[in-house]
Formats: structure tokens, sequence, C-alpha cells
């Protein structure tokens, strides 16, 4: 009998519908991804128990962990379920949809909010137009390497769905857009609007709603130190309270 | 000017770069895309974006740049707007530079570049190895600023099932379905733009993101835009075999100094790092020492798949071959290739600092894509493309580091286009003939319902998992007219076969499988003009490769080949390709000293005579 792989599914036809439960017996393959199953389970949608059912909807597109789409709960840890080999998850794997954001529909949930959020705290270098003015500033290596870093970042929400300060009950802007602020204020031409960054993170919902958790830093995939974003962050806008303050 | 209402198909580069320009100029967009912007497969693009900046002082020029596009991609190209696309790079680059891209840096704090295949200059700007997911967020930012700003409207999760056109045959709109609630809607538009990406996942597994069905412009083309030079599909000679998805290893492992090798000895399995270097075989750089491990990719292609398939020499017999980083510092390691070097960790669980990589060829981009004009327009009038879904940049092999620059010059092209075009025209989105929206959204809903009724025993996703392996056993590195033949009855075959499938779920909230059986069809249509283009191309040109005619036949074939759907196939016709500023000559990469160099030099003076330069600063 050829080796098979347990894959537990939480399914939820639409928005508010009741969940439940679904076991697949997926063919083992070498090296196989999260994916792979997802995709075994397209060509053949019958359960272990062998009853007919419908593909698992989820959300995937580069499928190696740069574009975060895929991002789902995978046995009890949110990640991108791309970059989630079988060999190294423990059987039945369990795939359930991030719990921060309303579920579309299974493993698909509207993570539209956050794209928002980067609208709300005016994510991007001002420039002028998009004709021909010549270099941009220059901009030392070390520097270079630190931005870039935090301009890894792909919206995926890992660090939303392990913030406890991220629920139905608060209006937290969460680790990326904060993390994102800092990356706009670094940059020279990005600083010369440094302020309006920063009073967007005063608002209700900003920066001061972090608790401090510091379960961010853990989850996020690409290793971003949002922990010390926040925390530059937190002192720059203390600064420009202060300066606002004393109307300098 | 008046305000003029436009809509873009895709939120890739060439999609983003175009909204920003219309919406800078004061227009209003419409942005449809599958997934949300931020998200699009140019994400994946890892190397870089060339453009002949020269701050290495090696006296590179947009020019000489211009001479290795067309000489890489064996003088298919129309040349006009290549030489257009050259001259423009060093300004985009410095474009992103001013929007914030990150890209590396040298110790003075100006822009580092590196080399890429295909050219021995220093002319690829990177950032990190995700340059593509650095240059898209750009992008994506701008878009944003302006979606603030109230002229750009995203419909994410969206699909456009084809343009929208009047009696006269004018592209007026698209229609478009929203996937959340699977509703059908009509919109209309002063043009259009198609910057839908590429084609590859026709092939099942490759390099390509998941949407790069290329089910837009197949629409389009079933709808009676032309499709050119469908048959050159580039494969990528290194990439990372995998169950899911072929992951791309990029160029720029070779360009910061990678290396290509088998044992010399046929089934040799000692552990990679204990072979001896005299007992390695780089067959690269013994075949091509001037070039080495960067010669273009349809070469390297060949000669890797020849080294495996034909000479046995693979990695324990295996398809692999070694690409070799760990002579290289790990600092330099991490600080330009860490992005990539990440992905090999993470997927294949061996650290490629200290094991060198196992990498086998992969499909990775289309060349061919809809027919359009110098002003990126389609034969269908108002339908504009840009991006990789378009042909026009890369003749019969692209140049790494291209790609990027093609999608943001096209974008740019693109716009100013559509504004042109929109400005000129009496009649436009405002005063579209009565019922036209309502009847073609009917028209496409119409066609839902009924797949979504399909009750027959086969499975959409088991059509295109044997699609996909087909058209990589014939319609890649190595083509053979007989095997054409039969994959193009096959195709027929599958053709039948998709008419008696069974729609696995009924449900009319996010149905993915019927969204993804409609697009099969389209990836049908669409794999026929690359096997038709193939069969009937009886020459070998960049990545078309036919050993029953193993030369170039410029005589024959220095053509566009250009496609029209009917209902018997694909009609093949032939189209003149514009050499007007560089006469074609032999393509060779195998000399030893500076030929090619000088070559390109004098071939760029000789077309570059009463010329401005380009920028260069």
């Amino acid at each position: 009998m050829p080796q098979t792989v347990r894959v537990r599914v939480r399914r939820q036809d639409r928005p508010g519908s009741d969940e439940r439960w679904e076991e697949f017996a997926v063919p083992y393959v070498p090296s196989m991804n999260v994916i792979y199953c997802l995709m075994e389970i397209q060509r053949n949608p019958v359960t272990a128990a062998g009853v007919k059912t419908t593909p698992v909807v989820w959300e995937a597109h580069c499928l190696e962990e740069v574009c975060g789409a895929c991002t789902m709960i995978v046995n009890g840890r949110v990640r991108q379920s791309c970059s989630a080999l079988v060999d190294k998850l423990e059987q039945p794997i369990t795939l359930a949809p991030m719990t921060k954001f309303p579920v579309v529909r299974d493993l698909q949930v509207n993570r539209g909010r956050m794209f928002s959020d980067l609208i709300k705290i005016k994510g991007w270098i001002p420039i002028q137009g998009t004709y021909d003015l010549g270099p941009g500033p220059r901009i030392a290596s070390d520097q270079q390497e630190e931005v870039y870093k935090l301009s890894t970042c792909m919206t995926c929400g890992c660090c939303l769905e392990v913030c406890p300060n991220v629920n139905s009950r608060s209006s937290f802007i969460g680790p990326a857009a904060i993390s994102q602020a800092r990356l706009f204020n670094s940059h020279p031409t990005g600083a010369m609007n440094a302020g309006e960054r920063l009073d967007a993170l005063m608002e209700p919902g900003g920066i001061s709603e972090c608790g401090n958790a510091q379960n961010c830093l853990e989850a996020c995939p690409k290793e971003i130190p949002l922990t010390t974003s926040i925390g530059t962050m937190g002192r720059d806008v203390t600064l420009h309270a202060i300066r606002k303050l004393l109307g300098t | 000017m008046a305000k003029q209402k436009h809509i873009v198909v895709g939120g890739g580069l060439a999609g983003l770069m175009a909204t920003i320009r219309l919406a800078e100029a004061g227009h209003e967009v419409s942005l449809i895309s599958f997934v949300p912007v931020k998200r699009s497969h140019s994400v994946c693009a890892q190397g870089g974006i060339n453009g002949a900046v020269n701050t290495k002082g090696e006296g590179d020029s947009p020019d000489i740049h211009f001479d290795d596009t067309i000489y890489g991609g064996d003088f298919l190209a129309n040349q006009p707007p290549v030489r257009g696309m050259c001259r423009a790079a060093p300004g985009i680059i410095y474009l992103l530079d001013r929007m914030g891209v990150t890209f590396n840096r040298t110790s003075e704090g100006l822009l580092d570049f590196r080399r890429f295949g295909g050219t021995l200059y220093n002319r690829t700007a990177f950032a990190g190895a995700t340059t593509g997911q650095q240059i898209l967020y750009a992008l994506d930012e701008q878009v944003r600023r302006h979606e603030a700003a109230g002229l750009v409207k995203k419909f994410e999760f969206w699909e456009c099932l084809g343009p929208i056109l009047d009696d006269a045959g004018n592209c007026r709109g698209v229609v478009a379905l929203d996937q959340t609630d699977m509703s059908v809607h009509g919109m209309a538009a002063d043009a259009v733009l198609f910057a839908t990406g590429g084609c590859g996942i026709i092939y099942g597994k490759s390099t390509l993101s998941t949407t790069c069905t290329g089910t837009a412009v197949s629409s389009a083309y079933q709808m009676g835009a032309a499709y050119a030079n469908g048959e050159f599909i580039q494969v990528h000679p290194t990439a990372i075999p995998g169950t899911d998805k072929l992951r791309l290893m990029s160029e720029s492992a070779r360009g910061e100094g990678g290396r290509v090798w088998v044992p010399r000895r046929a089934g040799d399995n000692r552990a990679p790092k204990s072979i001896p270097e005299a007992e390695r075989r780089y067959f690269l750089e013994e075949k091509y020492p001037k070039y080495g491990n960067l010669v273009p990719r349809d070469i390297a292609t060949r000669e890797i798949f020849d080294i495996c398939v034909n000479q046995k020499m693979g990695i324990n017999g295996e398809r692999a071959v070694y690409l070799d980083l760990t002579h290289l510092p790990r600092t330099t390691l991490d600080r330009k290739l860490g992005g990539i070097l990440e992905i090999y960790e993470k997927f294949v669980g061996v650290d490629p600092r200290d094991e060198p990589m196992k990498v086998f060829p992969a499909v990775h981009y289309s060349m061919g894509g809809i027919w359009v004009d110098f002003d990126q327009m389609c034969s269908l009038p108002g339908l504009f493309a840009a991006g990789e879904c378009e042909y026009q940049y890369h003749g019969a092999n692209r140049l790494g580091a291209n790609s990027l620059l093609s999608c943001i010059y096209g974008g740019q092209v693109a716009a100013a286009s559509m504004i042109r075009y929109a400005g000129g025209r009496k009649s436009g989105a405002g005063d579209l003939p009565p019922n036209l929206l309502t009847s073609e959204a009917g028209r496409w809903s119409g066609l839902q319902d009924r797949i979504g009724r399909m009750a027959g025993p086969e499975n959409p996703y088991v059509i295109w998992k044997e699609l996909g392996e087909m058209m990589t056993d014939n319609v890649t590195v190595v083509r053979d007219n007989a095997r054409l033949k039969a994959t193009d009855d096959r195709l027929l075959a599958m053709m039948d076969r998709w008419r008696r499938i069974g729609l696995p779920d009924s449900g009319r909230h996010t149905n993915q499988g019927l969204v993804f059986t409609r697009q099969l069809w389209n990836m049908l249509e669409l794999a026929r003009v690359i096997v038709v283009g193939a069969l009937q191309r009886n020459e070998s040109r960049g990545a078309h490769y036919k050993p029953e005619f193993p030369d170039r036949d410029d005589a024959s074939f220095l053509k566009t080949t250009r496609a029209v759907w009917s209902q018997a196939g694909p009609r093949i016709t032939y189209d003149a390709v514009d050499t007007s500023l560089i006469p074609p000559r032999k393509r060779v990469y195998t000399t030893t000293g500076n030929e090619d160099k000088k070559e390109a030099k004098n071939a760029a003076d000789r077309k570059g005579a009463g010329a401005p330069a380009g920028p260069t600063r």
C-alpha cells in the first residue's frame, strides 16, 4: 500500500456559515509541501472516508515565500504554506485559516485592512513626478542593508495573527504598518514628511496600543526586526508629540 | 485635457507603471487584478534590472546595451522599440532610485551594478536578490498614493474575462468577474491596457506564479487580436526541482561568480566538495571561455540539457548539475544573494553557502505575446498591452534583467499612447453603443453558467497536469516536427476532453474550480499557438531549437510569427522584422578574444552615427 499523508482541513463555505473539518489522505511524494497536498486534493476531491467533496479554496501565488499570499495556520503555527515541507511536519497536518481576518472561504481570508493601513501611514516616497529628474539621494551601503530588510515585508499578516493586541475589540494597526512607517521615515526624501506618518501612528489604534508582547518578532517569516521598528517609532512619536506641544 | 477613464488589467510592474503615468496625467484608472497587486508575479524577479549607467569605467553605453539585446535575441526583435528601451533604461533606474527602491550601493553610496548573461559589462542594478519584489513594492506604493487621492480604483480578486468590442472592432472596455461573489460586470473605458504577464502555467510546473496562465490574452486572441512569436518560450538554465513548482535560481548567482559543473566521471557519487578541482567538468567555461557561465540563457540551457539528457553526465545520472557558490565569501553571498539562498535553504534544506546547489532548466518566460505596434497597441484598436504578455522587446531569447526593464518601459510607452488615443477619439467611455455593456456581461455570464453546469467525468486539474507534462516534454529545449504534430493532435483531444469536464464545485461563492476550468480552455487555445508556431518554423533561432534544422535561416524566417484565431486553429502568417539599425550577423559566443566587445562597439558606432548617445551621467 502506498504511503499517504494525512491532512485535516478546516472548511467554511462562505462568511458566517458553519465550520467543519475534513480529513484527506494524500499520496506521499518526496520533498512535497502543503501546497502540493492541496493540489492533490484538487485533482481528487475525496475525503479519507471516501466522501466526495469540493476542492479546498486557498490563496496562493508565487509559491516561493516572497508574495505572502498562501499564509495560513499549519499545525497551529501561522506561516506560508508553500515553505511548509511535509517531511518536517507532524501528522495529521492541520490547516486552518488565519483568525484575525474575516474568512472568505475555507483557508482564504480577507487581508484588505493591511493594505488600507498602508494608506493611513502614507507608505510611499512623495516623489515630485515620474519624469526624468536624475538620480536619487546617495545612500550608505550600511543604511541600504538596514532598510532592505524592512522593505522585504510581504504584507502576509503573520505578525498581526500572533499579536494579542490585534483583536476584534481593538483597532490596533499592528506591527507591519508601523515598521513600514519606519522604512519611509528612514529614506532621505521620505523623511521630509516623517511628521505626517508619526501623526498617523498617534491616532487611535496607533502605536500606543502595542502591548510589547513581542510575538511579532518571532512570527515574521522574513525576520524583520519588528520590535526594533516599534521601539524606534515609539521614540519618534514621543519626540514628535513633545515638539508639537511646544510648537517647535 | 478632459479627464479620461482607463482600465488597466494586471498589477505587476507594467500595469503599475502605466497606472502611475495615467494618474499622474490626471486620468481615472480602474486597476483589475486577480491577486492584490502587491503579490503580482513581478515579485519573483530576482537578479536585477539592466541599464547602461556606466559607473564602473567600462565604457558601457545604451547603444551597446541595445546591440547586446538584439544579438542576444538572435535578431528577431523589431529594432526601433528596443533602442528606445535601452536609451530610456538609465533614466528608469534613476526614477526607481528616487522612488526609494533599496538598490545595493557602492562604498561611495552610488548604485551598484553586477554582470548578467549575454553581456560583458556590469549593467545590472539590483536589490539583494529580490529586485523584482523591491521594484514592485515601490510602484505599488506610488499607486497607493494615487489611490488615496481618488484617481485609482483597485478591483483586486477580480478577473478580466475579455475585451468588449463595438461593431467597428474597437475595444471599448472589458467584462470582468468579481471572483468573490462570482458576479460578472461590464466596464467601459476610453482605452484598455493588458499587462497580464506570461503564460508559463501552460507548462504545468514552471518558475511562474499560479495565475500566469495567459488567460486574458488568450481571450483577446480568440476575439481577433493577433498573437506574435508564441513559439519562443524561454527555459531558464537554473531552477530548483519541486513537486508544486520549479523555483528559480537567479542568473545573478552566476553573475556574482557562481560556477556550473558536473563530475568528470559519469556516476561519480562522491559528495561534491570532496571531488577535486581536476575531476570536475566546468562545461560552460570550457566551451565559452570568454562569457563562461554567463552565456545567454538559451545556450546555457541547451548545454545543461545536453550534458544530462544526451551525454548522461548529470549528477548521479539524474537531471541535475551543480551550481556552485561555495568558493565565495559568506558575507558577499548574504549581502548580494541573500534572498535566493534563503529560498534554496528553505525548500531543499541545504545551505548553498556550504554545499553546491543542484539545479536543472525550467520554463521561465514567454518572449512571444500579444502582437502590438510600436505604440503598444494591439491589432484591436483601443486595446494596448505591456510587459511579458506582449512580444516586442526580446526577440528569440530574452537577456536576464531585461524583463523588469521592458515591463516598466512598455508601461510608460503604453500610458502615453493610451492618453493620445483617447484624446483623439470622438467617442469614449461616456457614449458606448446602447446595451453593449449589459449584452457583453450577459454573454460571459451565460458562458459561466454553462461551465457551472458541466457534469462529465473529467477533472480540470488532471487535464492541466497532463497538459503541462506534455508541453514540457515536447515543446521546450529540443523540438522535433513529428513530436510537435503529435502534441497538437493531443491538444485537440484535450479540448474534446475539456467538454466532458465535471465541475467539482457547484457553489457560487469564490468558486476557484469554475474559474480555473474557463482558464484551462484559454490555456489550451494558447498552447496550440505555441505548438503550431513551433511546428511551422523550420529553423533554429534563440530559444527555438530544432536539430532537423540546426541553423538560423534568415531568408525564410527572419520574420515575426503572427497567429490569428480561426475555427480550424491558429492561422499563421509572417511579418518582416525591422532590422534597420543593426544588420543581422551570425550569433556566436564561443570566441576567445575581444571580438564580441569590439563587434558590439562597432555595431553601436555604425548605427549611432548622428544619433544622440542617450543619457549618460
